[in-house]
């Protein structure tokens, strides 16, 4: 008879992926370099948001984007042609960016030139959520011809983000969308989640957007 | 989805404990992950079976303790669970309020692992 024995472990699953993500914060803290994980579906607008936002920031901060949207090099063009610096990380099949894969990327950038990197996740609400970038600020856009109910279907990215970018508001008119119960709904989960109601296309809600993340690079700069 | 890293991480964490311990083999794997995770049960032990291969932990067994959402009523401040993807609204079972604030379901970790 071979005795069982029972070790404790508690240790969090991920414990490797939130040790360099916090390398990656202490590291960008101490170059003044704020980073921002951009996550959503696939369509939901983050290269649309992401050009937009580089339009707004660009008297005002050096500003680069790591694209982690699966094997395709279309993002990272249309970035670049904002004449912003862009890594495109190949990450084939992978559902997420990992603190790993961030790290690879900053690696290939001018990190001490800058003082804003964009991240712009795979087009995904579920994966995303659950890894930590090393970034400083999560943000997710849901557009409104996905529906109000995202909230209660996807539960975690919205508890883990700090805005939240409602996109497609021009198609307002013809959705099924009932802002205020989706509103409600987001707030219950994350009570603290900033909300920004904003139309890529028409540029309609962008400016406010702008300006919130404007205050926030600022504050961060002169933060100690 | 994401269960090939997160079983990766879990063989690491098991083998790491179990060596330690100078065990010849796992027999069990407990982990608590909260409701909030869409991870899938059947999957992790899949890729586990897979990748424990050769190595202590091969046919070890994956216990799943789901932990729920629970929200805390603003109003009255009883904390309840809530069974997120199947509810429309979230309202307090004590006091019928509706605002609530969301306290935990995102857990994600190795509870412990029984050896011999």
């Amino acid at each position: 008879m071979t005795d069982i024995r029972l070790i404790e472990i508690k240790e969090e699953i991920f414990a490797d992926n939130d040790k360099l993500a916090a390398e990656i914060r202490e590291r960008l803290q101490a170059k003044k370099v704020m980073m921002l994980n951009l996550m959503a579906s696939p369509g939901g607008g983050k290269t649309s948001l992401i050009v937009r936002t580089l339009q707004g920031l660009k008297d005002s901060f050096r500003t680069a984007v790591i694209e982690g949207d699966i094997d395709s090099i279309v993002d990272a063009e249309k970035v670049v042609a904002e004449g912003v610096q862009a890594v495109q990380l190949r990450t084939g099949g992978a559902c997420h960016l990992d603190a790993a894969m961030v790290d690879l990327a900053l690696r290939e950038m001018p990190v001490d030139a800058l003082d804003f990197v964009i991240i712009e996740n795979i087009g995904n609400l579920v994966c995303p959520a659950e890894f930590d970038t090393g970034a400083l600020r999560n943000v997710m856009i849901l557009s409104v011809p996905e529906g109000d109910d995202k909230p209660l279907k996807y539960p975690l990215i919205f508890t883990v983000c700090d805005a939240l970018v409602v996109n497609k508001i021009d198609y307002l008119a013809v959705a099924d969308f009932d802002m205020k119960i989706f509103k409600e709904r987001v707030l219950k989960l994350n009570p603290d989640i900033r909300i920004f109601e904003v139309s890529c296309k028409t540029g309609e809600g962008v400016p406010a957007w702008i300006d919130w993340l404007k205050k926030e690079i600022d504050a961060f700069k002169k933060s100690s | 989805m994401h269960e090939l890293p997160v079983t990766e991480n879990i063989l690491k964490i098991v083998l790491r404990h179990a060596e330690a311990d100078r065990a010849t083999r796992v027999v069990s794997v407990s982990l608590r992950i909260g409701e909030l995770s869409d991870v899938i049960d059947e999957w992790l032990q899949r890729y586990f079976d897979y990748l424990s291969r050769g190595t202590l932990a091969e046919g070890a067994v994956l216990r799943v303790e789901r932990i729920p959402v629970i929200f805390r009523c603003e109003g009255c401040g009883e904390s309840f669970p809530v069974r997120v993807r199947e509810v429309r609204d979230i309202v307090c079972p004590s006091c019928g309020g509706g605002k609530a604030v969301f306290v935990s379901g995102r857990e994600f970790f190795i509870h412990n692992i029984e050896v011999i």
